[in-house]
């Protein structure tokens, strides 16, 4: 039987949630594999426009993960992001897609655990979803 | 790279099985050598080790290789090593870039599934390094001399040993003398040795040093620039004495008229308005406090004046704004006792003969109030049964600190034995959750006050502290007994909690670095980089980054000034150049990136403009922009578009 894996992009900040998922590697944690992580300094280096991309080139989810607040390798990074994406959100919902496909998430570089469970919930909550692709429903292809 | 066509090597590291365990490396290889600009793709059993390097040096002279991906372990491991391999067979390092396949794939995923994640990461990282430029670092020169800010024994120490160095130092220190709360110590743990017998020669010898320059009663007004470069603003207070002239003869603080409480004495003396803090004080000379004299506007007094011999006090002496160039700063602030009005449980602040740790340290003191006899506040007399409270403030989530304030064991259990000293036939109570007594000699000390019939030891916390009468009494619980304890003192003493010193969180805007949940100075690694602001050029010593005794203060100072005196002794410093840049032609100048800069690395005029130097390369500027005029050397919008679709073209195995 086709069961529907859902396809992620995850934008990983370098300092935690990349960090952090390297640990979850040392530690040896499983979750699913539907994630391709792309690495970058901060996740307020991440567009919002990168979202969409990725939304429109056939990701069902988006995750960008970063330092907690108050932890930003660049001190207020993740703030920014965190406004970012709020707006993206609400822009998301105006198209018919629906938000929770992005996901944002703090990770610290201790937190392996965490980060495989924030793996496995968002894979789970997409499969929930549905593809984004699936034609007709008002998505972007 | 962008211009010549791309001939891509792929390398895919079996990591002996951590990753061949689980990906199929050959086949991985196989079809990373038919991505489009791929030349070469192979697999080697451990690409780190000394062949595998070779390796890959091999092939970028055979293949003519002008851009790498190593698919391996995380990036963090071992980035370094491969474009440091690769720089030395002639590539531009900066074109070579890891795919994490161990950490992010294979130790975390299994069976196809894998396999198909590690090609989808290779793919991505095959269009990244296809549009990777080749980078060149930034070169910056190094001002060869330090700012230490803070003259604790911390901050002595620091400044002596970066100026043994040969380096310059400007060591600022916001009161009239250095010497910190050291000085104000009676004896040390865990050897009685006498404070200022150990400290005031350290005093001196930072005093005559021809590389110190001491700044007394100044504060560090603003630091702008960055490592190696940083432009210093000091804001250094009138004295209205002139230390060349004064002769430390004190007529001018007999005469004066005004009567304040003596800080350094923790308020239990009085001082006048002209002081110096304690004889052995550096700079050795009086102060006048504007604050609380009455002469100087409008000049009514002047009665210090009259008497001064030498002519030392002049009143039209001004406030100076100094402006330094150091190359590195050390940040030695230091700590305070938890305030008193945040101890009303016990009674501290109202009732007068509950006294804190380094009050008692006065009352101890040879050079104190009490000339060293230990005699309580409210009536001067000899105190006989004198409780000790320990963690007042520490190790209590719910109403005050979370945190243990390390020192407080050691220097209760000296407390407990000094005063036995002073008064053999008093008898000291100290009430204690845990004892912590690590360190060198420590635990046998603690041993020697507890083994003292007359100092009994109760584990429990005190419950409640209120005068009666002449005498304090202590309510607490023996949770070794399980019964309730009631001692009537006459003196209770709390070893109240540390904290950062008041200034401390402002000092660290100022230098746009970071402080911890409870206000300490935040190192760049808790472990591995404990001597280290995150900001480069930024050092930390002593109690500001966290409770410390005396010995860990000296220890970390002197491990700061070895970073110090190796940044200062570089030739150049090379900066990351994996920084924002402009693209002018796109910018219209409209200023959204700038304010998005925690660095103030971003102008604008006509169009926005990125100091290299200053940008340490978080890219919020760019995510900002709205024209895609701001972008990001390496990681530019076109450049991860590629890498999104690379990652996600494809049918996959169920993904």
């Amino acid at each position: 039987m086709w069961e529907f894996e859902p396809r992620i992009v995850a934008f990983l900040c370098r300092w935690c949630a990349s960090a952090g998922a390297d640990l979850a590697g040392t530690s040896r944690l499983q979750y699913p594999p539907n994630a391709v992580p792309i690495r970058v300094n901060c996740s307020g280096r991440v567009e919002p426009q990168w979202v969409v991309e990725a939304l429109v080139a056939g990701a069902d989810g988006v995750l960008i993960g970063g330092c907690h607040p108050g932890d930003c390798h660049y001190v207020a990074g993740n703030y920014k992001t965190r406004r970012r994406v709020h707006l993206l959100r609400k822009v998301l919902t105006e198209m018919g897609i629906e938000p929770q496909r992005v996901r944002l998430e703090w990770v610290s570089a201790t937190e392996g655990a965490r980060f495989a469970q924030v793996m496995a919930d968002f894979v789970e909550d997409l499969k929930k979803l549905g593809p984004l692709h699936d034609g007709g429903r008002g998505c972007p292809r | 790279m962008a211009e010549a066509k791309p001939r891509i090597g792929v390398f895919v590291c079996h990591c002996g099985k951590n990753i061949a365990g689980t990906v199929d490396v050959a086949g991985l290889a196989e079809k990373a050598s038919r991505l489009p600009g791929v030349v070469y793709a192979t697999h080697y059993q451990y690409m780190c080790a000394d062949p595998g390097q070779a390796l890959l040096q091999r092939a970028l002279k055979e293949h003519r290789l002008n851009g790498v991906v190593v698919a391996a372990c995380s990036p963090s491991m071992h980035e370094e090593t491969f474009r440091r391999a690769a720089a030395a067979a002639g590539l531009n390092p900066y074109l070579l870039e890891i795919a994490n396949i161990r950490e992010q794939v294979s130790w975390v995923h299994s069976g196809p599934k894998a396999t198909e994640k590690a090609l989808r990461v290779v793919r991505a990282m095959v269009e990244k390094v296809r549009a990777n430029r080749p980078l060149k670092p930034a070169e910056l020169g190094v001002t060869r001399k330090a700012l230490v800010v803070g003259g604790g024994i911390a901050g002595i120490q620091a400044a002596l040993d970066i100026a043994n160095a040969g380096f310059e130092v400007i060591l600022v220190e916001k009161s009239p003398s250095i010497g910190g709360h050291m000085a104000q110590l009676s004896e040390t743990f865990p050897t009685l040795d006498c404070s200022q017998c150990i400290l005031t020669p350290k005093m001196v010898e930072l005093a005559r040093h021809p590389k110190i320059r001491l700044l007394a009663y100044s504060e560090v007004e603003e630091v702008t620039g960055f490592v190696g470069n940083y432009r210093v603003r000091i804001r250094k207070k009138p004295t209205y004495v002139d230390p060349a002239k004064c002769n430390l003869c004190g007529e001018c603080a007999k005469v004066c008229p005004v009567r304040v409480p003596n800080e350094f004495d923790r308020g239990l003396s009085q001082r006048a308005a002209i002081y110096i803090p304690f004889p052995q004080a550096i700079p050795a000379s009086y102060t006048l406090d504007e604050r609380n004299c009455l002469g100087i506007v409008p000049l009514r007094c002047g009665k210090c004046a009259e008497v001064c011999e030498p002519k030392a006090i002049d009143f039209d002496m001004r406030e100076e704004l100094l402006e330094e160039e150091v190359g590195a700063v050390v940040l030695a602030t230091g700590y305070e006792l938890y305030p008193k009005e945040a101890m009303a449980e016990y009674g501290y602040g109202t009732i007068p003969d509950v006294i804190d740790g380094l009050e008692f340290e006065r009352l101890l003191s040879a050079g104190g109030p009490t000339r060293g006899e230990v005699r309580r506040p409210s009536d001067g007399q000899v105190p006989k049964e004198v409780v000790f409270i320990q963690c007042s403030g520490s190790r209590d989530p719910e109403h005050h600190k979370p945190y243990c304030s390390k020192i407080c064991c050691m220097y209760t259990a000296k407390h407990a034995l000094l005063f036995r000293h002073a008064v053999p036939a008093g008898k000291a109570y100290v009430f204690y959750i845990d004892i912590r007594a690590g360190g060198k000699d420590y635990e046998e000390f603690v041993n020697r006050a507890m083994a003292d019939e007359r100092i009994l030891y109760i584990r429990g916390k005190v419950a409640k502290v209120f005068q009666e009468g002449r005498k304090v009494v202590v309510w607490g619980v023996d949770t070794l007994t399980g019964k309730r304890v009631e001692v009537r003192a006459d003196l209770v003493v709390l070893a109240q909690a540390m904290v950062p010193s008041p200034g401390t969180a402002e000092l660290a805007r100022k230098l746009r670095i970071a402080c911890g949940a409870e206000g300490f100075l935040r190192e760049a690694h808790p472990k591995l980089r404990p001597l280290e602001a995150l900001s480069p050029g930024i050092f930390l010593a002593g109690a500001a980054q966290g409770p410390k005794d005396i010995p860990e203060a000296v220890a970390q100072a002197s491990g700061t000034a070895a970073k110090v005196v190796a940044l200062l002794s570089q030739p150049k410093l090379e900066h990351a150049p994996e920084v924002a840049e402009v693209q002018e032609e796109l910018c219209s100048g409209c200023g959204i990136c700038a304010p998005q800069c925690p660095y103030g690395a971003i102008t604008v005029d006509d169009v926005a403009h990125v100091n290299e130097i200053l940008c340490e390369g978080c890219g919020t500027c760019a995510a900002a922009c709205p024209s895609g005029a701001m972008s990001f050397r390496n990681v530019a919008d076109a450049q991860v578009l590629a890498m999104v679709r690379a990652a996600l073209e494809g049918e996959g195995v169920g993904i």
